[in-house]
């Protein structure tokens, strides 16, 4: 895992990319100086707020922008200067961008066409295709004569049929509804294992990313945060900007009271001392924040053997589990969340003074 | 290769390149065949006419100008007032201004009607305001010179009721252009006002009504002012062709009643005076410019007040 | 029996726009009648006759102006519609860019200038180019038309053409589809029914004209509507209300051909 990739296993190897809209030096810097390889075969997201880049950096890559500056490599080849209608690299519109003239299946067709393959092999695949998005009956239909869950799945396949190396995928989802939007994510995951192409995905929703995603990149600003794995960025967010996007996390200023191999011990506003992870190169004195996760620490009567003290100020119950507000004695707030069960009751109430006891290993160190 | 020349660039001036060879055929025709004319004519204006028409090229004249309101005596080359281009300065602009007037009392109430019927009707009330619209302007002037001459079905009602004993002329009377002006432009004041008070939100009405109002103030208070837009645009479209009408004048105004469409023709056929006539031209052509000013500078306003 | 305050009417609206359709309608019915009136006379009724349509078809020069205008609009809405649909792909979805504000003002200016005015200007540069040339041809009446007619064919396109989805050709890119393979299979098919309305607008508006045609023709190049306005001076029989009659017809019925194909949604 820490070893990098050497250059054949990349799918798509971005280095020193930057993208300048409206002209320097006055113009929008969308990317600032991006590196960032994406594995063959892997499923990669790009997730970060709107305007952070996420899509610039996609369009770059299927042609639709010229970078600036720096290089992009598919597959060690320089395609950053090839139109889009050079590049195997394939697009999911957010729109669907669906051909409104055409059905389904000569939607599907029109890649293969356009790539000169001989009548009888896009006819199989096109067959193959439907199949595989399950569309067979609605072969002939009109595009608007479909739901918008099937668009989706007529995008993926006419995305699909030419066989790209890269399929890139822009916020397909962000269309349908939620439960639409739950099933369609399995069955992206099941598509791009069956088919084995490298998926680029492009996402605001962190739920969604950290589900789908093999690696995840989080982007803010034209900068890219972090690189990892679903649980490495949501265990061990790299700076506060991470872990602030990805999921609720409290913050707490601590100060390093002494350090053993890659964990800190640190000292919690109140006197408490947890025991922290810290990042490589992160320094190793002085004062850092503790980012705690809110289902990574439990509520427990005052008195009790617990790290933190305060007083519990709002109780918020939402179904599957239920967050407490406490107001502690030496800081800020500090949220609680417990998954409800109904033998499983907590029995406090607001304005009582309460503790809160943080889980082993479950505090993170970051630099402000 | 300098340093500016990023592929980014490159398509960029690619895309400017092929923007304008795209458009050029569009802006060659217009200029060749509409625009580029009119500088030939400003030029002809500053000519000497020539003796049979045409001008004499390049003897610069101010004579052309100058007659546009003034005339010389032959004989004792004293200035006097050009009272008949001044006449028929005025009668354009006032039967322009009343074509208006008329059209905006008549065209108002249509357009509310049409947009107070069921959602499905409004589009056939409007198509019939439409096929007039696109009816040939001839056709209509004609139509109307039957309705209005003396063996006309205005004239004869008119006798059989006993309400004259004869005939009354309207053909070939200021009256008869007038008429003819407000059948045929019309269309134009109806469709922008009913653009405007399609949209307009009845709630806003109900409102008015809640406090108070009675359907004439409701009427000057709230829907007035909420389609001026349309009612200054209707204005605009309905005064501009008025102001330069050809047809009209020339078939129900007779040959005596001019305006200024056939004031400018004359020039170029019996009158043989070009420079006047290119000259008259322009003033026409600057009096619809300023009345199109007017018109982007006072919508501009007031749109900006009901969005700001 | 109460009935509920109406508060979408007010006193003698409804009145005023009755009168308006009455007086729209009324003169073009008058007209119409009197095309099947047996008599020769346009004010006296005489009976039902086709005799006037016959005459009018039987006239050679109502034939030729005829044919004439069908000629002249037929290139002018032609050239204007493919000048048009040029410049619209080129002044559409792009943003706003150097020069698009000038080119807007250029392809809108034969709305802005009274059409006696540009008349003469035509009449002042194409009299000058028929001495030196000696070509006194349809060529004239031909880029006269074409140049009023762009603004006309031009709307209707670049209404259809801000409608499409601009992801459309970059999806086809996508695929692979060259830029003329985008314009060909994606853009132009889209466009079709914007081309379509524009090309019928813009061939009424030819077919129309009279001002302008009546000042740049050469001699013998009568149009319908320049014949029309000649015959209108002499007296009048029944003959002109049947040739107006057919030229409305006309007329109609590429309106109402032109809204069902402007109605069709993408």
């Amino acid at each position: 895992m820490t070893d990098l990739p050497s250059t054949q296993e990349l799918a798509i190897d971005v280095s020193g990319v930057s993208k300048v809209f409206g002209g320097e030096p006055g113009g929008f810097r969308a990317l600032d100086n991006i590196s960032v390889g994406i594995r063959n075969n892997e499923f990669f997201t790009l997730l970060g707020p709107s305007g952070c880049g996420k899509t610039t950096l996609l369009r770059l890559i299927a042609g639709f922008e010229y970078p600036t500056s720096g290089k992009i490599l598919l597959h060690g080849e320089d395609i950053g200067l090839l139109p889009p209608y050079k590049r195997p690299v394939n697009t999911v519109f957010q729109s669907y961008a669906l051909f409104p003239h055409l059905t389904v299946a000569q939607n599907i067709a029109f890649g293969l066409e356009m790539l000169g393959r001989p009548a009888a092999e896009v006819r199989d695949t096109v067959d193959r295709m439907l199949a595989l998005v399950k569309m067979e009956p609605m072969r002939d239909r009109l595009t608007n004569q479909i739901s918008g869950g099937q668009q989706q799945r007529v995008a993926l396949a006419r995305a699909l049929a030419p066989s790209p190396k890269v399929l890139l995928l822009d916020e397909p989802l962000s269309a349908l509804d939620y439960k639409l939007r739950k099933e369609m994510q399995i069955e992206l995951k099941r598509l791009q294992n069956e088919t084995g192409i490298t998926f680029i995905f492009v996402t605001h929703d962190q739920e969604e990313a950290l589900t789908m995603s093999d690696r995840i990149a989080v982007m803010s600003a034209g900068l890219i945060r972090q690189v990892g794995t679903p649980s490495e960025i949501y265990d061990r967010p790299a700076d506060r900007f991470v872990a602030d996007f990805i999921g609720e996390t409290n913050f707490l200023s601590a100060e390093i009271d002494s350090v053993l191999e890659d964990h800190a011990i640190l000292r919690l506003p109140g006197g408490g001392l947890e025991k922290a992870f810290l990042p490589k190169g992160a320094k190793t004195s002085g004062k850092v924040t503790a980012a705690i996760r809110p289902e990574h620490a439990d509520l427990v009567p005052e008195g009790a053997d617990g790290g933190l003290r305060g007083t519990l100020s709002n109780i918020i119950y939402s179904g599957s589990s239920t967050h407490y507000h406490v107001r502690l004695h030496d800081g800020p707030d500090f949220v609680v969340r417990t998954q409800n069960s109904p033998d499983n009751k907590l029995e406090f109430s607001v304005g009582q003074a309460v503790g809160v006891r943080v889980h082993d290993r479950c505090v993170q160190a970051l630099e402000d | 290769m300098s340093a500016s020349d990023t592929p980014a660039r490159i398509a960029q001036r690619q895309k400017t390149r092929n923007r304008w060879l795209l458009s050029s055929p569009a802006l060659l025709i217009v200029f060749v065949a509409a625009i580029g004319p009119l500088f030939v004519m400003l030029a002809y204006s500053f000519m000497a006419k020539g003796d049979y028409g045409g001008v004499k090229p390049w003897e610069f004249s101010t004579d052309g100008w100058f007659g546009v309101f003034f005339s010389r005596d032959i004989f004792d080359d004293t200035l006097t007032i050009a009272d008949a281009n001044v006449t028929i300065f005025l009668r354009s602009l006032r039967l322009s201004l009343l074509t208006t007037l008329i059209t905006l009392a008549i065209g108002f109430p249509t357009a509310f009607f049409i947009a107070t019927r069921p959602a499905r009707m409004r589009d056939v009330w409007v198509f019939l305001i439409t096929i007039p619209f696109w009816t040939n302007i001839l056709i209509r002037t004609f139509a109307m010179q039957e309705v209005i001459r003396n063996e006309g079905i205005i004239n004869t009602v008119l006798v059989a009721t006993g309400i004259t004993s004869e005939p009354v002329q309207i053909l070939y009377t200021d009256w008869a252009i007038l008429f003819g002006m407000t059948y045929v432009y019309l269309p134009l004041m109806v469709l922008p006002l009913y653009a405007s008070m399609e949209k307009l939100d009845f709630r806003l009405v109900e409102a008015g009504y809640d406090l108070y109002a009675n359907r004439i103030q409701v009427l000057r208070r709230i829907i007035i002012p909420i389609v001026k837009p349309g009612m200054i645009a209707g204005s605009i479209l309905v005064f501009i062709p008025s102001l330069g009408a050809y047809v009209t004048p020339r078939v129900l105004g007779g040959g005596k009643n001019m305006m200024l469409g056939n004031l400018i023709e004359l020039q170029f056929g019996a009158g043989r005076n070009w420079p006047l006539g290119a000259a008259i031209s322009i003033t026409l052509m600057v009096l619809v410019m300023v009345a199109l000013l007017v018109y982007v500078r006072y919508a501009g306003r007031s749109g900006g007040q009901h969005h700001g | 029996m109460a009935r509920s305050f109406d508060v979408k009417t007010q006193p003698g609206f409804a009145l005023i726009a009755a009168f308006c359709f009455a007086a729209l309608y009324l003169p073009i019915a008058v007209l119409v009648i009197y095309a099947f009136n047996a008599g020769e006379s346009i004010a006296v009724w005489e009976g039902f006759s086709l005799r006037w349509f016959v005459t009018a078809m039987s006239n050679t020069a109502v034939q030729e102006a005829a044919l004439r205008s069908v000629v002249i609009a037929v290139f002018a809405a032609s050239i204007a519609t493919v000048a048009a649909t040029m410049a619209a792909l080129a002044t559409t979805r792009q943003g706003t860019y150097p020069g698009l504000s000038f080119k807007y003002a250029v392809l809108n200016q034969p709305l802005m200038i009274p059409e006696i005015v540009t008349a003469v200007a035509l009449l002042i540069v194409f009299s000058r180019i028929k001495v030196w040339t000696g070509y006194t041809g349809l060529g004239y009446l031909i880029a006269a038309h074409t140049a009023f007619c762009i603004p006309f064919a031009y709307l209707p396109i670049r209404a259809r053409l801000e409608s499409m989805d601009s992801a459309l050709e970059a999806a086809a890119a996508d695929l692979y589809a060259s830029p003329w393979q985008a314009f060909r299979r994606i853009t132009l098919p889209l466009l079709k029914p914007g081309i379509m309305a524009g090309f019928m607008l813009a061939f009424v508006i030819s077919l129309d004209d009279v001002v302008i045609t009546e000042f740049v023709k050469s001699g013998g190049q009568e149009t319908l509507p320049t014949y029309m306005l000649g015959q209108l001076r002499r007296v009048v029989t029944p003959e002109i209300n049947a040739i107006a009659t057919v030229f409305l017809a006309f007329s109609v019925l590429i309106v109402i051909m032109f809204f069902f194909v402007n109605r069709r949604k993408a």
